[in-house]
């Protein structure tokens, strides 16, 4: 199953789950996280479901490349990274 | 309240207390991270702090007992965009103002969205007449890449003015239902002649009221000082020494003819004019101004105060303001004579007494 794990500086501000899933999708393993704990969506999205512009996601080494629909497929065992793009400083 | 003052900072919120005449650091929240806004605590204690995290985008944060604690509350977030939505993208990117008339809050933002709360900011309500007018999609930003609104003038008749860069002035006096332009008067040099008095285009920096007498506003515009005395529905110029370019403008409360402005070397430049700090006061309705330097650093100054970094409390007397680099001074007479604290601190966004 996909391993979805986020940035370990999000913790200063809310929780963030470890988790495995079964998701095929970038959108679906998110929204899984979101599930555990909600107030994480608004922290990694913004109001239109799009990834923020200073969060990265990488996908087995990759860059996920749709930012909008996050519709990166995910294989069984893909190990998914959701961090701060240096970007934002 | 004149021995407390807030300083929202680029690394934090700062609390600061008068004993005598010193100012001193008490508290410091939400070290690290950037602090667009504060709200000073109502008499229950009730405040607000705007964050804007750099990669997590904007925050709320609500404390119930005047700092000491805080929780994060609701921020204000657009509806989702229709598709082929006219100007910029439905995504709030910053906190730029924060009021309150009564029980109910006002947060106005980048990209131009005015929101009211009147549940303590558990939840947040676009303001959809001033969001869905025609001309919104064409305002244009000021110094962001987006238009903001970034100064809230609320009365308890409904009234509210907001001042907008680039898009001049709105106003309503029906609680929101209508809005109408009210930068009449207000001269844009940065223009085309043909259109220097567009009100539509206008960047007004920053615009306060006088609360004793709401129909007296002061705007401190891009290239001029404006003042209105019939409550926005005309604006008439002002010629002050050194420089009429700033950012901040404070009213005061209870006297209509007075008012303080920071000038600055104007456009491209954003220095203290010969890098010595000043703060401009008129006593007579802008038809003079004193040029205040005592206390105020002289030579090698590069301090810029933005447009919410100079606040006066509401005896109008006691004042503060803080600067793009850290440096924050206070006055206990109305202007005549500065201290500097004794603190160097981040960037400052904003200055509250309160």
């Amino acid at each position: 199953m996909p391993h979805l794990v986020f940035t370990a500086q999000l913790q200063r501000f809310t929780q963030t789950p470890e988790l495995h899933t079964a998701a095929t999708t970038l959108r679906e393993a998110l929204e899984a996280a979101f599930d555990l704990n909600p107030r994480l969506r608004h922290y990694v999205l913004d109001e239109q479901g799009h990834l923020r512009p200073h969060v990265v996601v990488f996908i087995e080494g990759r860059r996920a490349s749709d930012r909008e629909t996050l519709s990166d497929a995910l294989g069984p065992d893909d190990k998914v990274y959701v961090l701060q793009a240096l970007t934002g400083g | 309240m004149n021995d407390r003052a807030w300083v929202a900072t680029r690394k934090g919120l700062i609390e600061l207390r008068r004993h005598a005449d010193a100012w001193k650091v008490a508290r410091a929240s939400f070290v690290g991270d950037p602090v667009s806004m504060v709200l000073p605590p109502d008499a229950g204690g009730r405040m607000f702090a705007a964050l804007n995290l750099g990669h997590f985008g904007v925050k709320m944060h609500c404390s119930e007992d005047a700092g000491e604690t805080w929780q994060e509350v609701a921020a204000p977030a657009l509806p989702p965009q229709p598709e082929g939505a006219p100007g910029p993208a439905w995504k709030v990117s910053l906190i730029w103002a924060m009021e309150r008339e009564g029980r109910t809050l006002y947060a106005g933002t980048l990209p131009g969205a005015l929101f009211r709360s009147t549940d303590g900011a558990r939840s947040w309500q676009l303001d959809e007449a001033l969001w869905n007018r025609p001309e919104r999609p064409g305002w244009s930003g000021g110094g962001y890449d987006t238009p903001g609104i970034h100064s809230i003038s609320p009365l308890a008749d409904g009234t509210v003015l907001v001042g907008v860069s680039c898009a001049g002035a709105w106003m309503t006096r029906d609680a929101g239902a209508s809005w109408a332009q009210t930068a009449h008067g207000m001269r844009a040099e940065y223009m085309p002649p043909e259109q220097a008095f567009d009100p539509g285009i206008q960047d007004p920096h920053a615009i306060a009221r006088c609360a004793a007498q709401p129909d007296v506003l002061w705007c401190q515009h891009h290239n001029g000082i404006f003042r209105s005395t019939n409550g926005g529905g005309h604006w008439s110029e002002l010629h002050a020494p050194l420089s009429s370019f700033g950012f901040a403008v404070a009213a005061h409360p209870l006297d209509p003819q007075t008012a303080w402005f920071v000038p600055a070397v104007k456009d491209q430049c954003r220095i203290p004019v010969d890098r010595a700090l000043a703060v401009n006061r008129t006593r007579d309705g802008g038809a003079s101004f004193e040029t205040l330097r005592s206390g105020l650093p002289q030579q090698d100054c590069y301090d810029l105060v933005y447009r919410h970094s100079l606040a006066v409390a509401d005896d109008g007397v006691h004042l503060m303001m803080g600067s793009t680099t850290g440096g924050v001074w206070a006055s206990g007479d109305g202007g005549d004579h500065w201290a500097a604290l004794p603190a160097r601190l981040p960037p400052v966004y904003a200055v509250r007494f309160g």
